[in-house]
């Protein structure tokens, strides 16, 4: 039988506000613990929520960016459950009228073809704590600096068909929030994760089959590795006679499985009411216009400018525009170089080989646009050639001198210089006779040899176009 | 509406409170006496209504992204019945 | 001096008459005589009192001329108070030193007022006789074996008894007015809104209110004058123009127009409770109000819907208390749950357990429409009903409660103990503000009248209770109180 997958994602955001979704506490990762929960964290009693205004415009610059309807009126409600972690007993969140409603985004598949997934919501709610597993004479150890942190809890639609869709779903998603500047979205610190809805049917069924639900996934390598083995599981059990049980599966990384959570299969009921402590949030078309005044151009939009305006390929402007850091590097060294063809080519390859290589963020490279646009300009200016200039590209990563200091102090400029290319071709022609005999003979193609002896003699500075013509002169 | 002893039980843990055997049976019994007087509300038709969860039509107040929280950690903790460390202490969370 | 009004003892201190010390003096005096037996204050603050006592006369003596300087007051146990206990009545607070200090608080503070000490209370302000206080009933001055209603009974029994000038409470569905009807004093439910709501530990979030007891309706102005004001940590607090409450209180009441809703003169009012209130509205007509009947058909509703709604949000306010961060914790806890579960049953009361059920029940899968929700939409019709009313009449009168002050431990069931509350409920779920003022006496015991004005309203309120108070004398009768030493002397 041949099974279709159905996954839907709930991505969880945390906003990068500087103060807590409800109290003036900070939301700065790797405090102390709990030096960052105040008496409204701790949930003392008498103590009472107030709106973080910062979370709200960054919930609908979201929802704007992905073409969402603004919920006019959004409500919060008490989700209610008991957890160490929770200090309230309550988890805030909003169900019936989050502040982001549908909307889409369309991702780009290997085959270049491209796809609409459906966004069904984005809801406000508040962080949990986390509860320390380390041994406290048997006890677990509570730190409640991360409770109250603003998230926004993006979920999809059940739009996605395979593992591999579901990690270019979460990149765009990821592409567009980092655009937006409204979180860190880190999956490894946990300021973006992943659960994911998981269901296989059998080509052509139209209802959906039981999901599963997988959570504790880190990283966009272990989306695909868990949803694979997810399916596969679902697979063999349907396969060998039984059904798939509804139930919240955890992803374990160093086993590449899936394992059943059974402590939270106890049926869940939690009890969600409108939270009396907290009005309606009324958003207004004026509040949605200067929000949209504050987008800054998104992804699609930038490859589509590229395309247009420095004549990529559309291939090429999707890799540079997936992050906003590199799209910049982009657009400066393109623009101060005149060069966008070399630039891309540059950015995209050596660039993103030398990150690679280190691990490194493009912000921590020790070649920033401005230089790499000053090599480029030296290509063009046949100051040196293509294959030298990543010899100067990789001096560049140790040594922080200017572009035309290390072309100096190597010695790499490329030698023009007619007199000095002309003994250089004297010293071949008469170093290889037996070559130059055979060209006189008509054997042209030899001359491709001589050529690559003069650049060899000349330690690669010499034009090879000076040669080259200088060289069937003489001969 | 009446409450069984089991439902008080499933009441019970929903809430985390403990009722033994005995309890159930009298709590469910004094619940549903409770929810007696409540039943009345369903004697009137209320169909095209709307909830009303506020007494005024008021709307959120917002507050400006500002952290002004100092730590009072180890005030905050001499409440907790028992800490270690800077963290709050609870038998093991099983995940 | 002790049984004077806040604006009687002002003068006083501002004359020089006595002192903010001498005064609070004399009322710890009277605390240490009668508390015994009243059981009205959980936490005396003598010490701390006395410290500022003194500083208020200080300040005088430096010209200071804030509201309430040097006069003391008495706090109910849920508003938290910053470096003393508050236990809101409850044993799972019963080592609570709060950290920080309800707005309320703050604001008495900041007007010069002294604090006596935290006042007795149903738990969680969970009752209407205050029976259900860990720390054991407060009694009513009236006659010890009678309750002095609930919530904020310790407050009402403070202030009756004289054990404060005047004390703070908070009000869900009555907790203000009943107590307040049943000692023989005058308190206020202000608008839902009107007051911060910060460090006033919740009940019902969308139905609480705090607000003062007080001996007459001037100091409620008075204290309403300090006490409300928006607050930027409480959302649900209202902006709204500041006010004097004490300006309107001299106008003439020539036009009122007062109604009176035929359901709350109906079966189940005790006769003399009934023929207390005509005979105080027919004093009103005197002052030139005229009256009519009016109608609030929903009335027999809002007991039900208010006990969908706040039992509702109390489960969620009550999760708070855990046993992690704060508060009780059961002994050796075998694992997680075993210490939510013992931790909160024995921490809790019965009642508020009770409460916490059926909120629980009512939010529970499957029974949120039938219960929650209709609640809540019979809490509209509610709000319709006095919307509709307040077209005609500038203000609604009746009785706070249908009976006097009842037996401590007289009313066994909880149904019968939520009916006590049966023409207060209404106004917590239509946010409005009533006040209820003595107007006779039953048995010996108080009969409390109840004005409700439309919202935001209390300014009328407030006139018309003031000028009722200065043609009746009823909130100047005094109890006569006997302590346990002078009654073993009369045995």
């Amino acid at each position: 039988m041949q099974y279709e997958t159905v996954i839907g994602l709930e991505v969880h955001v945390q906003l990068s506000t500087e103060s807590k979704l409800f109290s003036g506490s900070s939301t700065k990762f790797g405090a102390e613990p709990n030096t960052q929960a105040n008496i409204f964290d701790l949930a003392l009693p008498g103590t009472l929520p107030v709106l973080n205004e910062k979370a709200v415009a960054m919930a609908v610059k979201f929802g704007l960016a992905i073409g969402a309807d603004i919920g006019k009126i959004s409500v919060f409600d008490r989700k209610n459950y008991f957890y160490p972690d929770l200090p309230k007993g309550y988890q805030v969140s909003q169900l019936d009228y989050p502040t982001v409603g549908k909307g889409s985004l369309t991702v780009t598949l290997e085959d270049g073809s491209e796809k609409v997934i459906g966004v069904t919501r984005a809801h406000m709610e508040e962080d949990a704590g986390k509860s320390l597993h380390e041994d406290y004479h048997g006890m677990s150890g509570i730190d409640l600096n991360r409770a109250g942190t603003p998230l926004l809890e993006i979920v999809s639609e059940p739009d996605i068909r395979s593992a591999k869709e579901a990690v270019a779903y979460l990149k765009k998603l990821h592409s567009i929030i980092r655009y937006l500047d409204i979180s860190d979205a880190i999956m490894a610190q946990g300021s973006m994760r992943c659960d994911a809805n998981v269901s296989i049917r059998p080509v052509g069924q139209e209802e959906f089959g039981t999901r599963t639900e997988i959570k504790n996934i880190n990283s966009f390598k272990f989306v695909e590795k868990a949803i694979n083995y997810e399916v596969r599981r679902q697979q063999e059990v349907i396969e060998d006679g039984g059904r798939v049980v509804q139930e919240t599966r955890l992803y374990d990384a160093d086993r590449d499985e899936t394992r059943s959570m059974r402590s939270k299969e106890v049926a869940n009921d939690y009890r969600y009411f409108p939270e009396p402590d907290l009005l309606p949030i009324v958003i207004d078309d004026a509040y949605i216009d200067a929000i949209r005044e504050q987008l800054p151009e998104l992804p699609d939009a930038r490859a589509e400018r590229f395309t247009q305006e420095f004549g990529l390929s559309e291939y090429d402007a999707g890799v540079l525009v997936a992050s906003r850091e590199m799209a910049d590097y982009f657009e400066t060294a393109a623009k101060l170089s005149d060069d966008a063809k070399l630039a891309a080519n540059w950015v995209s390859q050596d660039l993103q080989a030398l990150l690679n290589k280190h691990s490194w963020e493009i912000s921590e490279s020790p070649i920033q646009a401005e230089r790499l646009a000053d090599l480029i300009k030296r290509i063009k200016d046949n100051t040196i050639s293509g294959k030298i200039a990543k010899t100067v590209f990789e001096t560049m990563v140790e040594d922080s001198s200017s572009v035309d200091a290390i072309i100096e102090a190597k010695g790499l400029k490329q030698v023009t210089d007619s007199g000095a290319l002309e003994s250089l071709v004297d010293q071949v022609i008469a170093e290889n006779p037996d070559q130059v005999q055979q060209y006189r003979d008509g054997k042209v193609q030899v001359i491709g040899f001589l050529v690559g002896q003069c650049m060899q003699l000349s330690k690669g500075k010499a034009n090879p176009a000076q040669v080259n013509e200088l060289l069937r002169s003489k001969l | 509406m009446s409450l069984t002893k089991d439902d008080a039980e499933k009441i019970a843990h929903l809430a985390r409170l403990h009722i033994s055997e005995t309890e159930a049976t009298e709590v469910a019994g004094r619940v549903t006496d409770i929810l007696a007087l409540i039943d009345k509300m369903q004697s009137i038709d209320t169909e095209n209504v709307e909830p009303l969860a506020h007494p005024f039509d008021a709307v959120q107040k917002l507050r400006p992204d500002i952290v002004t929280e100092k730590d009072q950690r180890d005030d905050l903790q001499t409440l907790a019945p028992l800490s270690q460390d800077g963290l709050y202490l609870v038998p093991k969370v099983i995940e | 001096m002790i049984e004077k009004t806040v604006a009687e003892l002002s003068e006083a201190l501002a004359s020089g008459e006595i002192t903010s010390v001498e005064l609070t003096r004399a009322y710890l005096d009277r605390i240490a005589l009668h508390n015994t037996e009243l059981n009205a204050y959980i936490t005396v603050c003598e010490e701390s009192a006395l410290e500022q006592a003194r500083i208020a006369d200080e300040q005088r003596a430096a010209g200071s001329t804030l509201p309430l300087l040097g006069i003391p007051i008495a706090h109910k146990d849920l508003f938290c108070t910053k470096g003393v206990l508050t236990t809101s009545g409850s044993k799972i607070l019963h080592n609570f030193i709060s950290p920080y200090d309800a707005t309320v608080v703050e604001r008495m503070q900041a007007a010069g007022a002294v604090m006596l000490g935290k006042t007795n209370m149903d738990e969680f302000a969970m009752g209407s006789s205050n029976e259900s206080s860990y720390y054991g009933a407060a009694r009513n001055p009236w006659n010890v074996d009678k309750v002095p209603g609930g919530s904020s009974g310790g407050s009402a029994a403070a202030v009756a008894a004289d054990l404060c000038a005047m004390a703070t409470g908070t009000d869900t569905g009555g907790s203000i007015r009943q107590p307040a009807a049943f000692c023989g004093i005058t308190g206020i439910k202000p608008s839902y809104g009107r007051i911060s709501r910060w460090g006033m530990i919740a009940y019902a979030s969308s139905l609480d209110q705090a607000g003062p007891l007080c001996k007459s309706a001037e100091d409620a102005a008075l204290l309403l004058n300090v006490m409300a004001g928006v607050d930027d940590k409480d959302s649900t607090s209202i902006s709204l123009p500041e006010e004097d409450f004490t300006a309107s209180l001299n106008e003439s009441l020539e036009g009122l127009k007062i109604g009176l809703p035929k359901q709350h003169f109906a079966e189940g009012l005790d006769a003399g409770i009934e023929a207390a209130i005509r005979n105080a509205v027919a004093e009103l007509e005197a002052l030139g109000a005229t009256v009519k009947e009016i109608d609030l058909p929903n009335s027999d509703l809002a007991i039900s819907a208010y006990y969908v709604i706040a039992p509702a949000e109390a489960s969620a306010n009550l999760s708070r208390f855990d046993g992690v961060r704060y508060g009780y914790r059961c002994e050796n806890p075998v694992d997680l749950e075993d210490m939510y579960k013992r931790s909160r049953s024995e921490g809790f009361g019965d009642e508020v357990k009770r409460r916490i059920m059926v909120g629980t029940y009512a939010l529970s899968a499957g029974f949120y429409d039938a219960y929650y929700r209709k609640a809540q939409k019979i809490r509209r019709l509610v709000k319709e009903d006095y919307a509709r009313a307040f077209e005609e009449v500038d203000v609604i009168i009746g009785p706070t409660t249908p009976s006097p002050a009842f037996g401590l431990d007289s009313i066994k069931d909880s149904v019968t103990m939520y009916l006590e509350d049966i023409y207060t409920i209404a106004l917590n779920l239509a946010g409005l503000p009533g006040i209820s003022v003595p107007a006779g006496f039953v048995d010996g015991l108080p009969v409390g009248m109840q004005i409700v004005a439309t919202d935001f309203a209390e300014a009328k309120l407030l006139n018309v209770a003031h000028q009722f108070q200065k043609v009746t004398d009823w909130h100047m009768r005094k109890p006569i109180l006997r302590n346990a030493a002078s009654q073993q002397r009369e045995a």
